[in-house]
Formats: C-alpha cells, structure tokens, sequence
C-alpha cells in the first residue's frame, strides 16, 4: 500500500486553531480524513457560577468574528429560560445587528479568507487591463448588473500598486503561497479582478462593520444588547444614525450585486468540473446517491431557523430562515428540527464521557490524551482515541451540517417563497443546476446568495424600525422581576450564526447559572468522529478529493475555507512512516 | 479581602496612572533629538521594503494634506506637542521597515477584527505599504508547512528587529499541553518563547494578551497569563481592551519608528498617551454625573435623555482607556454612545471585578480567585472608595496642574 498521510497545521485563513490529517492513496485522492481542533479554553467552565444576565458579554467571547451572535444567542438563552418576550425595536434592532454581521462575515470570508484558494496573485501581474475590464463586464453581466470596477485604469493602477509591492523583495502574507499550483484555474485577467476586489473589500468591510457599531457600539463586541432587550434607545430615534446606516448599507449591497456574486460566477464557472464531479463525493464513495461533487459531504443539511420577522417571540415568530433538516440532499422532503434530539458525544473528543449527552445536561471535563509524537518532529493525532477539543454533536442519531448553504437548501425544501427566489435567480442566471450546490464550489455559492438576500431584507427593516420609531415607540426593554424567576429555570437560545445553527443552553438555580453548554456551527461541521465511527461535515467533504500536488495542500484548505471555520490551524505533508514527502525551498517560484 | 482592596486603591492613586503633558521645553526638545537620531539612522539603513511614499500618496487619491491631516492627528494621540508633527509624517514614511509577526494563542480572533477595522491608515495600507507583515494566520495565503517555513523565514531575516504582535493567553498551568500549534505539536508556551526570543520587543494586544482576559476569568481553567508573565528581560508593551482599539496598535507602532523605543507606560505596561486617563474623565455623559442625573432602568426617561450610566453599572470611573475621545470603528460610536455602561475591559481581572450591568454594591461578584465568595457589602464598598478616592484624585491633579500652567512653570 503505498498511502500517505497528510498533516496541515495550522490552517491559516480562519479563526481559530484547526488541524486537518488527510490520508492520500497512489492517485493522490484522499481516502481518509480527520478534523481536530488544538486550544481548549474552558468558556464553559467560567460561566458556571455567575449571574445569568452577566452571560452575553462573556458568552460572546467565544468568538471575535461572529461575536454579536453568540451575544444574542446567550442573552435569548436566558430571555427564554425567564419567559421575557422583548420589544418590537429590540428585536428589529438585534436583527439589525446580526444582519450586519452577516453581510459583512460573509465579503470577508470569501474575499480575505477564502478566495486565496481560487485566485492567483502572482498570475494577476501578467494580466491585460483592458481585457481585465472586458471580463469584468462579462461576468457582472452574467448577474444583470454593471461591474463593480471596469474601468481598464483602475485595474491598472491596482495592477501596479500590487506589482509594486511585489517588487519592494517581501510577500508578507502572501509569500510562500501555492501561486502556480495546478488546481488555480483563473486566466491572469481573472486573478486580477479577484486581487481587485480583494483589496477594495477591505475597505468595504470597514463600512460595514460601522452598521453594527450604529447600534452596537462597536465591532468587533457589540454592546448594547442585554436581557430584556436593547440599550440604544438614542440611536434608533435619531434619524441622522438611520440615514448613515441605510448609506453604508446601500453601499455595501451595491459591492455585494456587482463583485461579489459576478466573482462567484467567475469562480464557479471556472471550476464548474469540480462542482459536478460526481465521482469524486463522499456519498459515491459510500454507495450513496452520487449526487454533488467535490467536497459534498455529508449532505444533511440543517437549519435552526433565524431573524424573528413579528413580536410573537421565540420559536413562535415567522422567521426569514426557516427551521428545518434535509436528508441525503434530497429537496422534496423537509423534517422539522426537534431541540430535544439533540446531543454530544465526546467519544473522539478530550473530554471525560460515556454517552451522548443533551445540552442541558452537557460537561466540559478535559481528559487531555495528548499527541502521538514521533522521531520526524511531526505530531500524529491518536485517531482511533480521543484526538479534538471539538465535541461532536449528533441530531437524531445522525451527523448534519450547517451553515449557509444548510440554510438555503433548507430554506427551498421548505418552498420559502423568498429564498426560493434568490437561489432559483442565482442558479438560472448562471445556466447552472441545483446540484452544484452540493459540494465545495456551492457552499461557497450558497453564502453569496444568502449575502445578496440579507443585504435586501435589511434595508425593510430600518425603514420598519425608523417607522416605528417617528410613531411614537421608544421601548427598548421589557421588564422582569430576576428574584423571582431565577430560582430555578432553564432557557436556549437556539438559531442562526453566519456559519450555521448555533445554541447556547442555560440552566439557572439560585440566581446563578448550575450549568451552560453552547454548540456551535463550527462544532456541528469541524467534530470528530462519534461513537460510531461516523465522520463530521469537514472530514467527509475531503473524502474522494484528489489532490493535484500533495506538497501543497491547496485543495483540502479550499474545501475546509468553503465551511468558513471559526478555529485555526495548519497543513503539513508527510508520508505514512512520517517522513517529509517533500522538501520545501525557500524560494520556490512563489518567492518572486 | 483588605489585600485586594489595596490593590484596586493602588491602581488608581499610583503616580504611574497619572499623565504629565507638560515636561518643559528641556524634555521635548530632547526627545525631539532622540527621535531625529532615530530617523536618520532609520533612513540610513539599507531598505527593506523602500517606496516612494509621494508617488503612494497620489496613487491612493490621497493628497499630501489628508495626510497632514491625520499626521497631526496621531501626534495629538501620542501626546507630543505640534513641533514633532513633521517627525511623525517622517516616521510614518520610514515605517514601512518595521517587520511584524503576529502570532494567535488562546484568542478569539476580535483584535485581528479589529485590527482589520483600522481606518487611519487603512489596513490595506498598513499590509501594502506601511509594515512589513510577516506572519498572520487569520490573513496569511500559505498553510501547514508553508506557513511554519514562512514564520521561520522571517524570524532569520528580521533577526532582532521585528515586533511581535501577540493576541490571546497562554496557558502555563494545568491546560499548558491542552494547546498546540503547527505539525510537531509545540504548545502555546514554547511557541510564544521561540518567537519572542529574537523580536525587538513584544506587543501584547488585547484583554488575553495582557492580562490574561476570558482565559483566565475564574476558576481560570487552563492556568492562563499575560504575555508579560512569560515574556522576561525584553521590553512588552500593553495595549488592553477586548479587543484593543487599532487606532492604539497604530500608535504604538507609529511611536516605536518615530523614537526606535518603545512608548512611556504605566505600571500595568501600557501606553500613557492611550491609558493615561479614565475614561470617566473625558465622557460625554459626564456633565450628568457630575449633575446627579442618572439611567436608572433600561429604557427609562433617562436613557432617552442620555443621562449617565454610573447606577447602571457603568466602569468608566474605575477605567483607563482613550476610547470617550477616539471612540471605535472610524469614530462611529462607543459603548457608553450606546447606552450601555462601560465593562472595564482595559482593567485586569475585569471579567471578574467589572463586567456585569448593575451598580457595584448590587453586583453577584464571583469570587476573582475562584475560593470562597465576597460578600458583596464588603466587596462593592472597597470597590466604590476606591472609586471615590479615583475622582478625588482627578480633581486634585486637574487643580494641581492649572495652578502650575499659571505660575508659568513649563
């Protein structure tokens, strides 16, 4: 047998700290993958004990990226453990937040985080600018729109910064990149409308993020949310604060219609072979459907469902996103989401356990077992023991994943007249069909139709809320009496993070949290195995992937970015006898 | 109980927390000499990454006066009288040389965020044309192997110049294996002493960094510290917040190539010209205080009216921080523009003295060290004298310091 074993750590480009084993057989295809995350930090832990209304601002800490939603999902945790059912500005407002957080999550992860694995930035210097411009114009046409940047000046004055840059002798972030690695598939012109507009998104992300300081105070770490509702009464009545919001929103959606989803044109298209291979699937691989390609998966997808639209309060609400699971890809049927189905299991994970456990009556124990090092300098993960600080959730005795593209497959299985739209939109304009959803290029795809769908519904509700406003609403918070309420209680916050179904569950005695569990998107698709031997989200998406050079790992980070993790980590290429399998030069062709 | 209660008192009566911004002609023009030797030095040395910052200017839209503009600006933040105005444009101009290694521990990624925030410069100009960053995992192309050779490059060719940035804690206690970088599987501590080894000095950015932040809240379960409690016989420099305001990162950097040294701290190590006064000192909200109005629920009429926060929990009292003058996300909004009071964020052991929402004396305190609890009387007392002896003591200094301007001293 001549397998090898692949170690990338850390994976870069994400937020946290990730570690991805893949096993390659002779034809450079992986046949067996393993997913583990390196820090334990003990969140869990630190909240028992203290005050419930305390939560949401430590709770958030969980991430610096999505960290209004673990704010709001912890504070809806306790709301809902106390029975409050908060103000209709309060909920507009937490939209809102969260809103902002989405469409801004979203650019960067695709421009910053993601598109590195798609665009070549070296091969952006040798592009024609005015071609450059020509192809711009192709592809924002393929979306019905003008180009965001097609003037054949701006490419080149861009063109020219970047060369410059190239030239001062240091790549900085960009240096020993996998430039020139077979899988790029972008002509230069194309590179350079992708190096283009990731530059430009950085600065547009800095306008986004000022929607949610508007009423957040501040991003990252929003401010103003607390148990009952919402503190920034000024903002909402002040119309000077609503008229900058709906400007940095315009904005924002104007680079979300015409570079963002032409961009995914581009890059779907051009990796189109990809998103259709189905040879290449885990299912197919299994004896499953053979519907997708690259990087399917699993293909269980779930929704919590999020964005309450009326003041009916929790899970009682009309959502934007509807609630909802969808087997094995198949989009005729929908099954409802039952939170009491739902458990982790900690049998590959370092924590002390024996069963799957609900979240009310989840443990953080550590049970650290620690690396196999060997001779070479290289850690193994032990993989037939415990070998993550990810838990594994589990939905109905089966593994799920979640994240934008869970959301509109779900959201179309549920015949959701808006979603239903934009993803039909997305896919006729294209000529694609619905099954490039299933795999890595439409994860990716999923989250720009989410974007564009998110951008437009916002701008409803700050006219719904300025409207509520110069009625005469200024209420902002509902009162409670804590004394009486937090004797003994438990609530969840159970909805949506820009990377999938997220939940925070509280449980109170004595006006103290006894115990509080959250799971997050990135555990549902990072987690280990579980007590069956069943593989998570990331590791069977990588599953049947072939690998054109097994020294850069640039396929497996390709499809691990389309989740968009919130944990970091790395990649390193090594044989089964954990000898290197190549040696890497300091100067190879991506140290121009 | 008595021992931390001292402790709290110290840190706001130590003569460290105070700023003086008026050292006499003698100080600046010494510090104007220091800082034009290290200028020169600077732009004799051979270039690492040499632009023509003009032609960069004109190539963004950017015209020399925007940056005058924000020039002067920063000199105010760092406060240097307006004769080092051409300096720090000098410096910003030579600051493309300025290598940085930006490492990620036991974070949560928001000062990354937050440094992508930045508005004066704008990220894309720090990453572009300004510093040289080497090593960043949250933005970096390469992975696995290609990432680690790139760190390593970089510690060899920048041997003894480069800053190190570091966001997140480092576990040193039980969970000191629990956390592993790269595909040898070195943990957090060794990871952090390697690279610090040969770096010009280390930044600490963020509450983890500093002071050990969420890591370390009680019962602290994986043993974390501060890079300062690592870090020995090398300078660290401060800048706390959850997350840090880049607008500060800036700063510091800003003032490491204007003067080659790292700038003036406090006993906690950070910048006076950042942390050099509470926030309570310069708040919008502080003539209501001072009035005796305050928010005394949610949504009450004195929400609306914009009234202070103190009985709502608020921390600026007890908090150093210039985030009441900069404010957050290019000037937008801050918490306490929110209505929602501040946490102390910048403080150490804040999660566990500071961050929750009712006044002090009603506050469920968990205990800091995780043992037996305070009671809250005894607790919420100390705390609120110290913050009385803190506003006493501004009013003093702010007496103090007028009556010196008018004997003509300086």
């Amino acid at each position: 047998m001549s397998k090898r074993h692949i170690v990338v750590d850390p994976i870069t480009r994400i937020e946290g700290h990730l570690r991805i084993e893949a096993v390659i057989d002779e034809n450079n295809t992986i046949v067996d993958a393993y997913s583990s995350s390196t820090m334990f930090r003990g969140i869990e832990t630190i909240l028992q004990g203290r005050d419930p209304r305390d939560c949401g601002l430590l709770a958030m800490r969980i991430c610096g990226v999505c960290t209004g939603t673990h704010y709001q999902r912890s504070i809806e945790a306790v709301e809902d453990a106390f029975d409050i059912t908060i103000p209709k500005n309060a909920r507009i407002v937490r939209n809102l937040i969260q809103g902002a957080l989405y469409v801004h999550d979203h650019l960067v992860h695709f421009y910053h985080l993601h598109a590195l694995d798609f665009v070549d930035v070296v091969s952006a210097l040798s592009a024609d600018p005015a071609k450059t411009a020509e192809e711009a114009r192709k592809w924002a046409g393929v979306a019905g729109v003008a180009p965001y940047t097609d003037g054949e000046g701006e490419f080149k004055a861009i063109q020219e910064r970047v060369a410059k840059f190239v030239k001062q002798g240091r790549l900085g972030i960009f240096g020993n990149g996998y430039w020139g690695n077979k899988h790029y598939k972008l002509t230069p012109e194309q590179n350079l409308i992708g190096v283009a507009h990731y530059l430009q998104a950085l600065d547009i992300q800095r306008d986004l993020a000022k929607m949610q300081a508007i009423f957040g105070g501040k991003n990252p770490h929003p401010q103003s949310i607390v148990v009952g509702g919402v503190t920034c009464v000024q903002d909402i009545e002040n119309p000077a604060r609503i008229a900058l919001f709906k400007q940095l929103l315009s904005d924002g959606t104007k680079f979300v219609k015409q570079a963002y989803l032409p961009d995914v044109y581009m890059a779907g298209t051009m990796y189109a072979a990809e998103a259709t291979d189905s040879k290449a699937t885990f299912t197919e691989l299994i004896g499953g459907k053979g519907v997708g390609g690259t990087g399917g998966g699993l293909l269980n997808y779930m929704s919590y469902g999020d964005f309450r639209l009326d003041d009916t309060g929790f899970y009682n609400a009309k959502t934007l996103f509807p609630s909802g699971i969808v087997y094995g890809g198949d989009l005729s049927k929908v099954e409802p989401v039952d939170h009491e189905k739902i458990a982790e299991d900690v049998t590959h994970s370092w924590y002390e356990g024996s069963e799957p456990l609900h979240p009310y009556n989840g443990q953080t124990i550590p049970k650290y077992t620690g690396l196999d090092k060997r001779d070479d300098g290289i850690a193994y993960l032990k993989t037939g023991e415990k070998y993550s600080w990810i838990k594994t959730p589990i939905y109905n005795d089966t593994r799920v994943e979640v994240g934008p593209l869970a959301r509109m497959i779900v959201g179309v299985a549920s015949k959701d007249e808006r979603i239903t739209k934009y993803v039909t939109n997305f896919l006729k304009r294209g000529n694609l069909p619905v099954s490039v959803l299933f795999s890595t290029v439409g994860r990716t795809a999923g989250r720009a139709i989410e974007t564009e769908l998110m951008a437009d519904a916002m701008m409803e509700w700050v006219d719904e809320l300025a409207a509520n406003a110069a009625a005469g609403d200024l209420r902002t918070w509902t009162e409670f009496d804590f004394d009486k309420v937090s004797v003994k209680t438990k609530g969840m916050g159970l909805a949506e993070a820009p990377r999938g179904s997220l939940g925070h569950w509280v449980r109170v005695e004595d006006g103290k949290v006894a115990n509080y569990q959250a799971v997050v998107p990135s555990t549902w698709n990072a987690g280990p195995r579980d007590y069956k031997g069943r593989m998570g989200a990331y590791e069977a998406s990588l599953i049947g992937t072939k690998v054109a050079d097994p020294e850069q790992p640039l396929e497996i980070i390709r499809t691990i970015h389309s989740f968009d993790p919130c944990i970091a980590c790395a990649v390193h290429v090594v044989d089964t006898k954990g000898k290197s399998l190549g040696v890497y030069k300091l100067d190879s062709q991506c140290s121009i | 109980m008595a021992e931390r209660i001292d402790g709290v008192r110290k840190l706001f009566t130590s003569k460290s927390a105070r700023v003086d911004t008026n050292r006499g002609d003698l100080y600046y023009q010494q510090l104007f000499d220091t800082c034009r030797a290290r200028l020169d030095a600077l732009r004799e040395q051979p270039a690492v990454n040499r632009l023509d910052f003009e032609s960069l200017l004109s190539d963004e839209g950017q015209d020399r006066r925007d940056f005058m503009k924000w020039v002067s600006a920063v000199t105010a933040m760092l406060m240097l009288p307006p004769m080092f105005t051409p300096l720090v444009a000098e410096a910003a101009e030579l600051m493309n040389r300025l290598p940085v290694i930006w490492l990620e521990l036991q974070d949560c990624a928001g000062n990354s965020e937050a440094l992508l925030r930045s508005d004066g410069p704008k990220i894309d100009e720090i990453v572009l044309d300004i510093i040289s960053l080497e090593f960043h995992e949250s933005l970096m192309a390469p992975a696995g192997h290609q990432a680690e050779k790139q760190l390593e490059d970089a510690m060899e060719h920048f041997k003894g110049n480069y800053l190190l940035f570091v966001e997140g804690s480092i576990p040193v206690g039980v969970g000191r294996e629990w956390c592993t970088i790269g595909a040898s599987g070195e943990n957090f501590l060794d990871h952090l002493n390697r690279v610090a080894e040969d770096a010009a000095a280390v930044v600490a950015v963020g509450a983890c960094a500093t002071f050990g932040g969420i890591p370390a809240a009680a019962p602290n379960p994986t043993g974390a510290v501060g890079v300062m409690d690592v870090i020995k016989g090398k300078p660290v420099i401060n800048i706390p917040a959850c997350p840090a305001n880049p607008a500060n990162m800036v700063g510091v950097v800003l003032h490491y190539a204007l003067t080659g040294q790292v700038p003036e701290l406090d006993s906690l190590l950070r910048p006076k010209f950042a942390f050099g006064y509470r926030i309570h000192d310069n708040c919008e909200r502080r003539a209501h205080f001072d009035a005796g109005e305050y928010v005394e629920e949610w949504g009450d009429e004195g929400a609306k009216n914009n009234f202070c926060l103190y009985k709502m929990g608020c921390k600026g009292p007890m908090t150093f921080n210039n985030c009441s003058i900069i404010r957050y996300n290019e000037g937008v909004n801050w918490p306490i523009g929110v209505g929602r009071g501040c946490i102390g964020c910048a403080e150490p052991d804040f999660w566990d003295k500071y961050a929750y929402e009712r006044p002090m004396a009603n506050a469920n305190i968990k205990a800091p060290t995780g043992g037996v609890e305070k009671t809250v009387d005894q607790f919420g007392l100390g705390l609120l004298t110290a913050a009385g002896i803190g506003i006493g003591i501004h009013a003093v200094a702010s007496a103090v310091a007028g009556k010196k301007e008018e004997g003509g001293e300086g």
